[in-house]
């Protein structure tokens, strides 16, 4: 075999393909991205809002798309595609061919001149068509790479564009370019194509300009799309007094030949019925659907709010046809509603896509020999949910199948640890260390300011008198330099700065510019090069905020540039160097719980080569799956149980702990000491990491007779009869949502719909002249399950829906058990008498999360499932460093999504355990210990709890920061009584400054 | 500035880093255009500011001072400090009141990364209703 590589491939620049790049990058391997379009960030940056949170999209992903772009270990290569792979796990060669962008990237700044002068105009894909583009264009305003493209086909070739690129990167004659890539593993995440819902041609999409999908409908309601999120309607930009959505268009549906489910669909139409109303209150929404499918966590409770507090009204129907109404152009449509078919008027009607496999799945299973399903997604199993048919090749995101956001980043982390753990010998060999000169100590020098000014092309410049500014700020105390650049941020510039702070002993530097929120890391690097502390950096923003907003005023502008220089002069005045502290990283991680997840993830580790130690409560490893005997889809759960019990026993890095407990953790991120009850023994363990893999228990319910007639079982209870080849029943009944949603537990407990498909599919196999009866509120067979689902109701098993208002009766009459339900179809009440009723039971939190909440300090959602960091973008993070969850303890979830995110833990972990030492961020908050009066205010107030109070002297006890835990949002600062808390960088006494400057210049003018 | 020229209030806003001043960055990258009269002080998170910052602010003479972070409940990058700031900036109005200067000198104001319009239309209409209410009387005051 060949050497190993040290180095990934990511097919796929979407969120997930960012995530599983990130994870790597930060865990010590190359990555290369490549992208098939001219920037990364994916489907994601075109969403307004996401649910269950309503996060704006775009201010979650931005962050992450800039790290990516600057990452020193990841290198994006857009606008390309892959050709051909050869080789082996651990080392292909992989051909990549990057098409010509007729725009130099080491050139182009993204300043946007071209743009704007650009005589083309042309259909705006990323506004889905709502809006035009120049044929020198960006994706998207906040694009990463911000390079610009050339759209070649609309070009006319003017000129303009290179007359005007100050830059000069407009290259007219670029060519292709083939790349050859060596990497060790490789990671798909090519994403996924909407349904094109002109297809369904009874719907009128393409006819009538009032029906948009559901994807023209996000950029509708974008505040960067074309009405700036106002709710119009493209016919005659009026606002609609009514909106239809209607779901499953392109899913679940014979006919267009995606029988599955999209799952995300249900959601996205009531975010989108939700937000319509916030951005344009007084429409009206109502949703046509099938079954909402609000399975994930916390989705039904937003499903609630969206019926009761925005009053968006639902409707069970399939719609038929939908017809535009002649001069008012109003959308007819027509449904059935309690047996009636009606008929009713929208303004505007919005299709909810669904999903398709990307429109390249077939080519890029051919280039890369890997096995498609039916309907071309990636082929994949229950325990192996990232792997593909061929080894060191790993899929995340949609094209695993249709998914949300949440479950792609889980996705794709766990892809990036199945990745590393090839790979993990290889670690560090291939990533990019810089050498920096030793910092120079500046203390006790007097300010020493250096001022860069940029015009930014025209940018800043076409507004603002820059020349000015810069004779201006020569006049400012404590400058000793002020020039102005070009481009501040070109590589010619970065070598100029530098030179400048030697030849003038500079030791504040200032650029007065664009925004810090992208260009501050880069001057920050520059002058760390240079020999000084990166916190003696300062900018201010002259183009964002000042000359991009006031074009038509630029002696007004120029006056305020001025202004900004001098405050942030000022603050510069005072500014010290700041330590980024460093923590030492113990390398070994504690999982707490061992079933199938806890197991997972202790393998994923120590394939990494990091010890591992497993708490298990039980006598035996296996938690939740020993109860396992068939699974919907067809695998053996007891097998790979034994498999991987196997595994974990006979690993020499994992040490399993059962009938232990852990009974107290203490320390922070890479350095924690926990003690554990082991043999009746306290024991201590040192670890980097904690991941939380305490799973879920079933709801014993106290509804239907349960427990007072033997007759009537829990699911887990049938599939025990059935293993045990004792069933026999000729009538079955089952229930589904005992004990969830319901007013105390809303949430739906998402895997009760899959195991009574599944346990009705069983009883169907061993005894198909059983009837089985479904009571259903929603059937919530999401994803590929939607085919057992359609494959049950074809084997006869009859689904019924019930609603809160009409709920099922059990009875137990002279020995005779009894179920009494509303039929809605033939609208009336029916009786039977099953031998066996099954109680859907609902999936609720382990009751010792309380306890080990308040252990490890993490929070609990209401309903008390573990809570994670962020729910769409951290799905198995804490928001404290360094402590993990994944599986059942996070909320309910099928085997093959515990799997993915007990994998994802692993490789968030890594990125930790991976290190020998943590460089924490420099700005912190500190205490003064002299003022501090130890009234615990701050203490209270510190969302980390990166305050811990400690005793100066026998009588007095003094705030003391953790810098390892405290993130520098500065709440503690503004909240101490005797100011004994400052936070660097954004001291009490710069910000002071820089306010007083702002000002005080006005007054004596 | 003489006394009949127009009255142009002096606004300071403080923006957090994560929301409201990516949200004005959005504001500039879209070319809306808003006047000229606030300079922006960018802090971490809009609970790190104090409101002696304001104070100080005002006693120098500004007409008026923006504080404006992220969404409730749930936008704050720091979890939780944009409901601090909401507690802080309603006892702070409380107090100017008190003090004889108009509350409505001071704005808190919730604005998304996304939300580039919201910011311009937050800076213009404050604009407009300062120039309503007059110059901070306390300018006149360290003037004289």
């Amino acid at each position: 075999m060949k050497d190993k590589v040290g180095a990934v491939l990511v097919v796929g620049g979407g969120i997930a393909g960012i995530q599983a790049a990130l994870d790597l990058a930060d865990s010590g391997f190359r990555v290369y991205v490549v992208e098939d379009t001219p920037s990364i960030g994916g489907t994601m940056t075109q969403l307004d809002k996401t649910f269950p949170t309503n996060d704006c999209a775009m201010c979650i992903l931005a962050p992450k798309l800039v790290g990516a772009g600057r990452h020193a270990n990841i290198h994006l290569i857009t606008n390309a595609e892959i050709r051909k792979v050869e080789g082996e796990a651990g080392n292909f060669k992989v051909t990549v061919t990057r098409r010509a962008r007729y725009v130099d990237s080491e050139k182009c700044t993204g300043c946007g001149v071209c743009a704007q002068e650009c005589p083309v105009e042309a259909i705006d894909e990323y506004d889905e068509g709502l809006n035009r583009r120049s044929a020198i264009f960006v994706k998207y305003l906040q694009a990463v790479p911000s390079t610009f493209i050339i759209d070649r086909e609309k070009c006319i070739g003017c000129g303009t564009c290179q007359e005007v690129c100050r830059a000069d990167a407009v290259r007219y004659e670029d060519k292709d370019e083939h790349v050859e890539l060596n990497v060790g593993a490789i990671i798909l995440a090519p994403g996924f194509e909407e349904y094109n819902p002109s297809l369904k041609s009874e719907y009128g999409y393409g006819r009538y300009p009032n029906i948009v999908s559901s994807i023209e409908f996000e950029r509708i309601l974008s505040a960067t799309g074309p009405y700036s999120g106002v709710v119009l309607r493209p016919s005659d930009g009026k606002i609609p007094k009514k909106i239809a959505f209607i779901q499953c268009v392109g899913s679940r549906d014979e006919t267009t030949g995606n029988t599955y489910c999209s799952s995300a669909c249900c959601m996205y139409g009531i975010k989108e019925a939700v937000i319509a109303q916030e951005h344009t209150p007084g429409v009206e929404c109502t949703i046509f659907f099938m079954d909402i499918r609000a399975y994930g966590k916390e989705f039904d409770a937003y499903y609630n709010r969206a019926k009761e507090e925005y009053k968006v009204r639902f409707v069970r129907s399939r719609i038929p046809k939908v017809e535009e109404v002649p001069g008012s152009r109003n959308l007819l449509v027509r449904y059935v509603a309690e047996g009636e078919l009606k008929e009713e008027e929208f303004g505007l009607v919005v299709l909810s896509v669904g999903m398709r496999p990307p429109k390249y799945a077939k080519e890029l299973a051919e280039i890369l020999g890997i096995k498609l399903n039916k309907y071309n997604f990636c082929s994949t199993n229950t325990f192996s949910p990232l792997g593909t048919s061929r080894h060191g090749i790993y899929v995340c995101g949609a094209f695993a199948g249709p998914k949300d956001i949440p479950e792609s980043v889980a996705q794709a982390s766990g892809a990036a640890a199945e990745a590393a753990s090839i790979i993990a010998s290889e670690r560090g060999k291939l990533a990019t260390v810089k050498k920096l000169p030793p910092e120079k100590d500046v203390s006790g020098e007097k300010p020493r300011v250096g001022v860069f000014v940029c015009h930014c092309g025209i940018n800043i410049g076409g507004t603002v008198n820059v020349p000015e500014v810069v004779e201006y700020a020569k006049t400012l105390p404590d400058v000793v330099y002020a020039e102005h650049n070009l481009y501040t941020c070109s590589e010619d510039t970065q070598k100029r700065i530098r030179e400048k702070i030697e030849e003038f002993n500079l030791n504040r530097v200032i650029v007065a510019s664009c925004t810090p929120r992208t260009h501050e890391p880069l001057f920050r690097e520059t002058v760390r090069e240079a020999g000084l502390n990166p916190y003696l950096f300062e900018m201010t923003n002259i183009r964002d905020q000042c000359s991009w907003v006031h074009i038509r005023e630029p002696k007004k502008a120029t006056e305020k540039a001025k202004d900004l220089v001098r405050s942030i002069v000022a603050k510069a005045r005072l500014l010290r160097p700041l330590k980024k502290p460093t923590v030492n990283v113990i390398p070994a991680g504690l999982i707490i719980g061992g079933g199938i997840v806890g197991m997972t993830a202790a393998l994923e580790l120590a394939r990494q080569g990091f010890e591992v130690h497993v708490v298990e409560k039980e006598k035996e490893l296996g938690g939740h799956l020993r109860t396992l005997h068939y699974l919907l889809e067809g695998e053996d759960p007891k097998e790979q149980l034994s498999k991987t019990v196997k595994q974990v026993m006979e690993n020499d890095k994992i040490h399993v702990y059962l009938g232990a407990q852990v009974v107290d953790v203490s320390g922070f991120v890479g350095n924690f000491k926990s003690k554990i009850m082991f043999n009746g023994e306290e024991k201590e363990i040192e670890h980097g990491i904690i991941i939380v893999a305490t799973g879920a228990v079933e709801y014993k319910p106290t509804e239907y007779l349960y427990g007072l007639d033997l007759r009537v079982l829990t699911q887990h209870e049938l599939e025990e009869k059935i293993s045990k080849e004792e069933f026999k029943a000729e009538k079955v009944v089952m229930i589904q949502c005992v004990g969830a949603r319901t007013k105390e537990r809303p949430n739906c407990s998402r895997i009760c719909c899959g195991q009574a498909i599944k346990n009705a599919l069983k009883i169907k196999e061993v005894r198909p002249e059983t009837d089985v009866y479904i009571l259903y509120k929603d059937v919530r067979s999401y994803g590929f399950k939607e085919d057992y689902y359609r494959k049950a109701a074809e084997k006869g098993v009859l689904f019924i829906n019930y609603d809160d208002e009409r709920k099922p009766q059990a009875t137990n009459e002279n020995a005779k058990l009894k179920i009494k339900f509303w039929e809605p179809v033939i609208k009336t009440e029916v009786e039977i008498e099953p031998n066996l009723l099954i109680l859907s039971a609902a999936t609720i939190p382990n009751p010792d999360n309380k306890q080990l909440s308040e252990m490890l300090k993490v929070p609990l959602t209401k309903g008390g499932f573990f809570l994670e960091a962020h729910m769409k973008l951290r799905p198995v993070d804490f928001a404290t460093d360094g402590v993990f969850l994944c599986g059942m303890a996070h909320s309910p979830k099928y085997i093959d999504e515990s799997i993915a995110q007990a994998c994802a833990a692993s490789a968030r972990a890594a990125t930790i355990l991976s290190k020998k030492a943590l460089e924490m961020e420099g700005i912190v908050a500190n205490v003064d210990e002299d003022l501090c009066s130890g009234c615990r205010i701050c203490e209270s107030l510190c969302p980390y709890s990166a305050i811990e109070m400690k005793e100066q002297t026998e009588e007095k006890r003094v705030a003391h920061v953790i810098e390892a835990l405290c993130k520098g949002c500065g709440v503690c600062g503004t909240a101490c009584p005797t100011k004994a808390v400052t936070m660097g960088h954004f001291t009490t006494d710069e910000i002071m400054a820089q306010v007083k400057a702002t000002l005080v210049e006005e007054i004596k003018a | 500035m003489s006394e009949k020229e127009e009255f142009e209030p002096k606004i300071i806003g403080f923006l957090c880093n994560w929301c409201a001043y990516a949200g004005a960055d959005l504001a500039g990258v879209s070319r809306m255009q808003y006047p000229p009269n606030i300079r922006i002080v960018r802090v971490m998170c809009s609970g790190r500011v104090d409101p002696s910052f304001i104070l100080e602010a005002l006693k120098d003479g500004a007409d008026g001072v923006l504080v404006a972070g992220c969404h409730l409940p749930s936008d704050c990058h720091y979890i939780s400090g944009n409901f601090k700031a909401l507690r802080r900036i309603k006892l702070l109005k409380k107090v100017l009141e008190q003090f004889g200067i108009e509350p409505e000198r001071v704005r808190l104001e919730w604005i998304s990364a996304s939300e580039g319009d919201k910011f311009a239309t937050v800076v213009k209409d404050m604009v407009d209703q300062i120039k309503k209410i007059g110059p901070n009387p306390l300018k006149g005051g360290i003037e004289a």
